[in-house]
């Protein structure tokens, strides 16, 4: 990925700073052109990566590093088509495979994080980072209806940047 | 994070309703969680939780629920949800556990139910 992010965020593995984590995704979503309610579903799929970093790959360790990464994406006439966001961590490297939602059948506490990043996303990629830790991709696409973005030209990514390769 | 998180009421003496203050996510589920455990201990014959005060819940206020309503049917005791904004019900349709729980769109709902 050769494309420099618009937005980089560092946090820590602290719980309380999910919500200002949702608050920027979500705002700056708004202006990307998402409707009020996918801005918030974009929210809590970021929301739910975090937690699974915090709660399986830090096991609840408050001090540890997790970045968040954000393009906008365009469509090959430049209307503005989505966002991908990528998040990574240090944690323990698992298989990618793994990384699925339960099944909804069996009612039960736990275990939906993954499931709902799946749904709501049209787009998930999870793949171990090249020396330490795990990242996950996320592409969501604007909905055809929405109304358009307001950014400047220049800092347009194509549509082709949601690739999981890295 | 907001000092009271949760708010307790007794509706007379068989129904409790428990009122999140603020987004429910995994900063604040553990206080919602006790303070459930606790009401629940109590076997009321009905608990409300009223979430007209959430703006916003994630998967860890959502087991919090089950956990709560799994508790709940072997105490006996009726649960039923009120007050859900639409990006709340959004969760409960994603996870598919909007039939699992009874919801009701108000307290007023809720306390007739």
């Amino acid at each position: 990925m050769n494309d420099r992010p618009h937005i980089c965020v560092e946090l820590l593995s602290n719980p309380a700073y999910l919500s200002g984590a949702r608050e920027l995704i979500s705002s700056v979503c708004k202006r990307l052109g998402f409707d009020d309610l996918t801005c918030s579903k974009v929210a809590l799929a970021v929301d739910e990566a975090l937690c699974n970093v915090i709660r399986h790959g830090y096991k609840y360790a408050e001090d540890r590093p997790i970045w968040i990464r954000l393009w906008p994406l365009f469509d090959a006439e430049h209307r503005p088509d989505g966002v991908k966001l990528v998040i990574e961590d240090e944690a323990e490297q698992v298989d990618p495979e793994t990384m699925k939602g339960r099944d909804l059948d069996d009612i039960k506490p736990g275990g939906l994080g993954v499931h709902i990043i799946r749904d709501v996303m049209d787009e998930v990629c999870y793949e171990r980072r090249e020396k330490v830790g795990m990242r996950l991709t996320m592409i969501k696409r604007v909905p055809r209806c929405c109304t358009p973005m307001r950014l400047s030209d220049r800092a347009r990514v194509k549509r082709g940047a949601g690739d999981c390769d890295g | 994070m907001a000092d009271e998180v949760v708010r307790v009421d007794r509706d007379g003496s068989d129904t409790v309703v428990i009122s999140p203050l603020g987004d429910v996510d995994m900063s604040c589920s553990p206080t919602l969680r006790t303070t459930m455990r606790e009401q629940l201990d109590a076997r009321p014959r009905r608990l409300i939780v009223n979430l007209d005060q959430v703006g916003y819940m994630d998967s860890s206020g959502l087991a919090t629920l089950v956990e709560a309503m799994r508790t709940a049917k072997r105490h006996g005791t009726r649960v039923v949800l009120c007050g859900m904004n639409e990006k709340v019900r959004a969760i409960f349709e994603i996870a598919r556990l909007h039939q699992f729980f009874t919801i009701v769109e108000s307290l007023a709902e809720a306390r007739e139910s």
